[in-house]
């Protein structure tokens, strides 16, 4: 009986460790191809496509795709501009939206659980409906800078940044984990004398890493990727993202081995971001095996 | 240390009322224990004390001070949660000092505070260690050291014992006696176990759907029960109940009978009795003695026999069909079916009229 209890487990096993590997697999050919193919020259590249060569290094190898991408736009520059933007969104947005999470979680008020309950309504809302509104309204704000009071934000790192700190789905993410958080921590903290701002601070946030790291991410990626919202309000290219900056190879001819290595140098930010996260993400759920 | 005061307090939410008109109070380092059973809103009542809960009604005074709309931190209080409540990510050390390092203490008086808290609880050894790292008792014992540096005037205990198990509750149920005796504070300990309620409390305020049934001492409560329901919840095996008649009703006694029982004169405690009517007389297992059939008050058959070790509990039927637990010495053995016969002292059972 043991040995055929043992057979089965090493055999469900096997048939896992299968699936799984298929699985990454399909996951890592994508960017397999993407990378082979950024040192390759175009003719081949397109050659290659159809057979499995396309995931191999093998032919006319060299980098010659990468300097002729940065010889064709600003690359360090677009991305500069998107980390700038996206890391300072990251940050702002988990602070802003934790604050407000932790209000409508913690605090007592008159209206709450409605303006909650719009806030998680503007989810179903497109982003492409309230493009154009969203578009008319930056055109005319205010702003003091250095030069003094101005009016409109196109063409700034600020229009590409505000819109976009808080959203209905990281204050929701926030609201869900504040509400699991064992009530009586808040309370032992509020007869011990703290604030809530010290509540927030040294109680909640400390044990919000899983969430932290939750939202990071998922507004990483969309800010990262934003395309639709910089065309529109960037024409200057000192403030333009990555994704804007992937027009300059399709231009009259399309050069496929330097979109493939400006792809490659775009993701590049991406996984180290993700990599840098994910260990956060591992280390906060291991700290949160605490009753109490 | 303080005196505590509730005078009429209420609390309702919507249009259902959880506390009606609650009155205690509460002595200067007296140790008072909120008991009954689930629901009954003794938790309630410790979190308005605490101000975690808003009285809805009432007046709360501590050290003669009303603290109905005061900040939990500013009514001198500190609390023992029945969870714990000690932060998973701070250690020990700063579990115990968290209301002193929130308050800005000093740095040498923050640590001569832990120190003497850890030195009470003994738990020097644990001070760097995270909750994560420590059982149940030592978590339970942090957040007790957390209470005492605060040196509070009232300590609230809200069920601090029951996610112990039986031994490790014990152990802690004789230290916190033991705290209460070292500091001489006031505490306010709120359980739904007996046991605890009479081994730690100077004052017993047993509490049914939000109202007191009665407060006093443990023994006067166990001795001279004010209602059938703190005659039941008080004691363990719990006391006798037998439906009786009321035959005849003196100045200081009153007669009752059943088929089961022979006539008995029991004191009347002041209660208000009229002849004819029905009533129940409780008697605790303990007082039963067996005796010989034509010697005894109470007859039946044994039904069920426990020993203990310390005692021997036997279930018995009477003959009526009602049933009743007498508590014999551990020595006593009965069996099942053998009929019996018990007597008892009369000024030590209880007439309560339905």
């Amino acid at each position: 009986m043991a040995t055929i209890s043992a057979d089965n487990h090493g055999l469900r096993l096997a048939v896992r460790y299968v699936v799984l590997t298929l699985i990454a697999v399909i996951f890592i050919f994508p960017l397999l191809f993407m990378v082979m193919s950024s040192l390759k020259p175009s003719d081949q590249l397109l050659r290659d496509t159809a057979s499995l060569r396309a995931f191999l290094p093998v032919g006319d190898i060299g980098f010659d795709n990468y300097t002729d991408a940065f010889s064709r736009a600003p690359v360090g520059l677009f991305v500069f501009n998107s980390v700038l933007v996206t890391g300072v969104t990251v940050l702002l947005s988990l602070f802003l939206c934790s604050l407000a999470a932790f209000s409508f979680a913690f605090l007592k008020w008159k209206g709450r659980d409605l303006l909650l309950g719009i806030i998680i309504a503007t989810l179903i809302v497109p982003f492409e409906t309230i493009a154009i509104p969203l578009l008319l309204l930056v055109s005319k704000l205010p702003w003091i800078g250095l030069e003094g009071l101005q009016f409109g934000w196109l063409n700034t790192y600020r229009v590409q940044i505000i819109p976009w700190i808080a959203d209905g789905l990281t204050v929701f993410l926030f609201v869900q984990y504040f509400k699991d958080l064992p009530r009586e921590l808040i309370e032992a903290a509020r007869v011990e004398g703290a604030s809530w701002w010290q509540i927030y601070r040294r109680v909640v946030m400390p044990l919000a890493g899983p969430v932290l790291a939750t939202a990071a991410i998922l507004k990483f990626l969309v800010m990262y990727n934003q395309y639709l919202w910089p065309l529109i309000v960037v024409q200057q290219e000192s403030y333009r993202p990555v994704m804007v900056g992937l027009q300059y190879f399709f231009q009259l001819d399309t050069a496929w081995g330097e979109i493939m290595a400006y792809l490659t140098i775009i993701t590049v930010p991406v996984l180290a971001f993700y990599l840098v996260m994910q260990r956060a993400f591992i280390s906060s759920i291991a700290s949160t095996g605490v009753k109490g | 240390m303080a005196d505590v005061k509730l005078r009429d307090i209420r609390k309702s939410y919507g249009a259902t009322e959880v506390i009606k008109g609650v009155d205690i109070d509460i002595a200067d380092g007296e140790f008072v224990v909120f008991v009954g059973p689930s629901g009954c809103g003794k938790s309630t009542l410790l979190r308005m004390i605490a101000g975690l809960e808003d009285i809805t009604a009432g007046t709360l005074e501590i050290d003669g001070v009303r603290v109905n709309d005061l900040e939990p931190s500013r009514r001198g209080i500190a609390m023992v949660f029945q969870s714990y409540a000690i932060f998973p990510h701070m250690t020990v050390r700063e579990n115990v000092a968290f209301g002193l390092t929130i308050n800005k203490v000093s740095k040498a008086d923050k640590e001569a505070a832990v120190a003497n808290a850890a030195r009470i609880l003994q738990m020097e050894h644990l001070l760097d260690r995270r909750p994560s790292e420590l059982s149940g008792g030592q978590r339970q014992r942090v957040a007790i050291g957390r209470a005492i540096v605060r040196d509070p005037k009232v300590f609230l205990f809200d069920e601090p014992l029951s996610n112990l198990d039986a031994a490790l509750r014990m152990d802690m149920r004789m230290e916190i006696g033991k705290l209460h005796q070292d500091l001489g504070a006031s505490m306010i300990y709120v359980t739904h176990d007996q046991v605890e309620a009479m081994t730690l409390a100077d004052k017993i305020v047993v509490l049914k759907d939000g109202q007191v049934m009665q407060a006093g001492a443990p023994m006067d409560l166990y001795h001279n029960p004010a209602n059938l329901f703190v005659a039941g919840f008080l004691g363990a095996p719990s006391m006798n109940f037998i439906p009786v008649s009321v035959t005849e009703v003196g100045p200081d006694t009153v007669t009752v009978s059943s088929p089961s029982l022979d006539a008995i004169s029991v004191p009347r405690k002041g209660r208000d009795f009229t002849t004819g009517q029905t009533a129940t007389l409780g008697v605790r297992p303990q007082y039963l003695r067996p005796v010989g059939a034509d010697a005894g008050m109470l007859h039946g058959t044994v039904v069920l026999t426990e020993r203990l070790g310390s005692e021997t509990v036997v279930d018995v039927k009477l003959a009526n069909g009602s049933k009743i637990i007498a508590a014999l010495p551990q020595d006593m053995v009965m069996s099942p079916g053998e009929a019996v016969s018990f007597t008892f002292a009369p000024d030590q059972a209880h007439a309560f009229p339905e």
